[in-house]
């Protein structure tokens, strides 16, 4: 974990992104080989995932969702760990009783994870209080989407970490969907950073496709929780290019929005970008692209060499 | 031994293990104002007022639980715990096998039901069954002050997320509570009275309703025992069949509706497990399928009678 929170450099940001990427493709792809279930892909939202992430220091910790791959990897996760627990196999990062829809790893400090959609809200503001009265300065990055934020615990949650100035980090990653819901079907804001004012607290909103702005901006947020205790709202402003989960055709997305975002991705963004600058050359990107390559080979062989849990543990860590 | 009534055993319970660990905190709504004596002791961060939001009470109490402290939560009367369903039941009851146990949650909800104060059917609603039903949560049901006070030190020590029922016409009912460190083990039920003939089971405030059936009973040479199960999740099922197969004759006995309620697994399991020791029908005593009303009349209609129960034991042993 502390290796993969050093790197912040563009590139190792840029290289971190394509394993997400790839990661979630994989998984597509095995999903309609009949090989996999489906995953609630985050292929659009990697920027937003690794600018927050490596934002973060070793003792912070992360609550996440459904659409989890893009926090876990920034955060250093095993590819083959992931795919074992989404595979339903015991050498997964929950033994295989998650799947992929709520996977934690407390060793990496992501907790909690619940796939209801406002479940991280409701147990952020716990964490945050937890870390307050322990002291040391420790924060806790709790994401969900624009979907949770219409969720009343979404208030309930920033109201309180305000009043009682808690050091959490709401990223709202505003990917425009809610599962088959277009987001402006079901608010009349745009810029969902707005409403921290309604709270207290400080907003921003960020260009969630930016991963170097999503990374500035996150290190200036978590910054100003450090210094003053109070909590933070920060929206990237993002999309979710792949449907909500897999298979899901996005038959009732248009088409011109699709494009318009696709034309937006955060990968061919920051590698022009990188490239333009001669920060990367092209053979360095071939040389990243062949190293996330293999380390996803490598993780679904882990995955299906790996076999499942016994029979047994159905009714074992109920309670402690 | 001292003599104090269950709402200072409550009292009591939260300061001692505020004391003997510093991980304890409470919150809920009202708590720092009607509890002053825990905030000078311990000081208004572990003690702490909360807004009316029951959702993220039980939200901050599941997130603080995983992550080192050990949360008591008010949430006055237990039909708002209808707010709290999805922290409670997805994310406390849930995520520790979720997580291939990864995390614990050692949490205590407060909360008041229960008929006699004619509050009606938003403020009272036995919903004990409904956690008895759910993963990974225990449930209790005191009948004393000194069990109050005792399975309330022991829910506070419990890792796992406790439902802590206080039936509300108990709460200044006085008892004597052994003096010390007075824990009552989860899990464990208690015989009230011995007794030959037929075996009254229930908890809460029914149990001192058993306990007047059976001195009736006793009247007229029917000897009834009356077990209190104290604890409905996990229920002391060594203690139900050890009592059936002494006595051979079941009343199941509580307040909330009959369907579904917690006399219902009381009864399956005596059937499946202690059918050769019964002979007669197992017979429960319940409130009805309704609403809890608030019209005194109605309350007393909708309790469970003393009459009721005789009457049931009478039956059973052919009187």
């Amino acid at each position: 974990m502390t290796d993969a929170l050093n790197e912040r450099s563009p590139r190792s940001l840029l290289e971190c992104m394509m394993l997400i990427r790839a990661f979630e493709e994989k998984n597509a792809a095995l999903q309609a080989a009949g090989k996999g279930p489906g995953t609630c892909t985050s292929v659009g939202q990697e920027a937003s995932a690794v600018g927050v992430v490596r934002a973060l220091e070793p003792r912070d910790r992360i609550l996440t969702n459904h659409r989890s791959a893009g926090h876990l990897l920034a955060r250093g996760a095993d590819p083959g760990r992931m795919m074992a627990e989404i595979a339903g196999k015991s050498t997964g990062y929950c033994k295989g009783k998650s799947g992929t829809l709520h996977i934690s790893a407390s060793d990496l400090g992501v907790i909690l994870t619940s796939t209801i959609v406002g479940g991280s809200l409701s147990l952020a503001t716990g964490v945050g209080l937890s870390l307050s009265m322990q002291g040391g300065g420790a924060i806790v990055a709790c994401f969900f989407g624009d979907g949770a934020a219409c969720e009343g615990i979404f208030h309930e949650s920033l109201n309180l970490a305000a009043v009682w100035k808690l050091p959490v980090l709401y990223v709202c990653e505003n990917n425009q969907w809610q599962a088959f819901v277009r987001r402006r079907e079901t608010m009349l804001i745009d810029r969902l950073s707005t409403r921290a004012q309604a709270y207290g607290m400080e907003g921003r909103s960020v260009d969630g496709n930016d991963v170097e702005a999503v990374f500035g901006a996150a290190s200036q947020a978590i910054a100003r929780i450090r210094e003053t205790s109070q909590p933070f709202l920060l929206e990237t402003y993002t999309y979710r290019m792949r449907g909500h989960y897999e298979p899901d055709d996005q038959s009732y997305v248009d088409p011109v929005e699709l494009a318009s975002w696709k034309a937006k991705d955060p990968i061919q963004t920051t590698r022009r970008r990188l490239l333009e600058q001669r920060a990367v050359s092209e053979a360095d990107i071939d040389a990243m692209q062949a190293r996330v390559q293999q380390r996803i080979e490598q993780a679904v062989a882990f995955a299906v060499d790996s076999s499942y849990p016994s029979a047994d543990e159905v009714a074992t860590d109920v309670y402690s | 031994m001292a003599k104090i009534n269950v709402s200072q055993a409550i009292g009591e319970a939260l300061a001692e293990e505020m004391r003997r660990d510093s991980r304890v905190v409470m919150f809920g709504e009202g708590v720092a104002t009607k509890r002053r004596d825990l905030v000078q002791e311990f000081g208004d961060k572990r003690v702490r007022n909360t807004p009316l939001a029951e959702g993220i009470i039980a939200g901050t109490a599941a997130g603080a639980a995983a992550t080192g402290l050990r949360p008591v939560i008010d949430l006055l009367f237990a039909p708002f715990i209808c707010f709290s369903m999805e922290e409670l039941i997805n994310s406390a009851g849930k995520l520790r096998y979720i997580s291939g146990g990864q995390f614990s949650f050692p949490l205590v909800t407060i909360a008041m039901t229960g008929c006699g104060w004619t509050v009606g059917a938003q403020h009272n609603h036995n919903i004990e069954a409904w956690f008895v039903h759910s993963p990974g949560i225990k449930v209790v049901m005191p009948s004393t002050a000194a069990d109050f006070k005792g399975l309330l030190k022991a829910a506070i020590r419990d890792d796992n997320p406790v439902m802590f029922f206080i039936d509300m016409p108990l709460l200044f009912a006085d008892g004597e509570v052994p003096a010390g460190d007075h824990v009552a083990p989860i899990g464990q039920a208690a015989t009230r009275r011995e007794g030959t003939d037929v075996t009254l089971i229930s908890y809460a405030k029914m149990v001192h309703t058993c306990l007047s059936a059976a001195e009736t009973l006793g009247g007229e040479g029917i000897s009834a025992e009356v077990l209190d199960l104290r604890s409905l999740k996990p229920f002391d099922e060594a203690a139900v069949l050890a009592s059936v197969r002494k006595t051979g004759r079941v009343v199941v006995v509580h307040e909330a509706s009959r369907t579904c309620g917690v006399g219902a697994e009381i009864a399956a399991t005596v059937a499946e497990k202690a059918f050769d020791a019964l002979k007669g029908r197992i017979i429960r005593v319940t409130g009805p399928d309704a609403p809890a009303p608030s019209s005194y009349a109605l309350e007393q209609a909708f309790i469970p009678q003393q009459g009721s129960i005789v009457e049931a034991a009478r039956s059973l042993v052919g009187r």
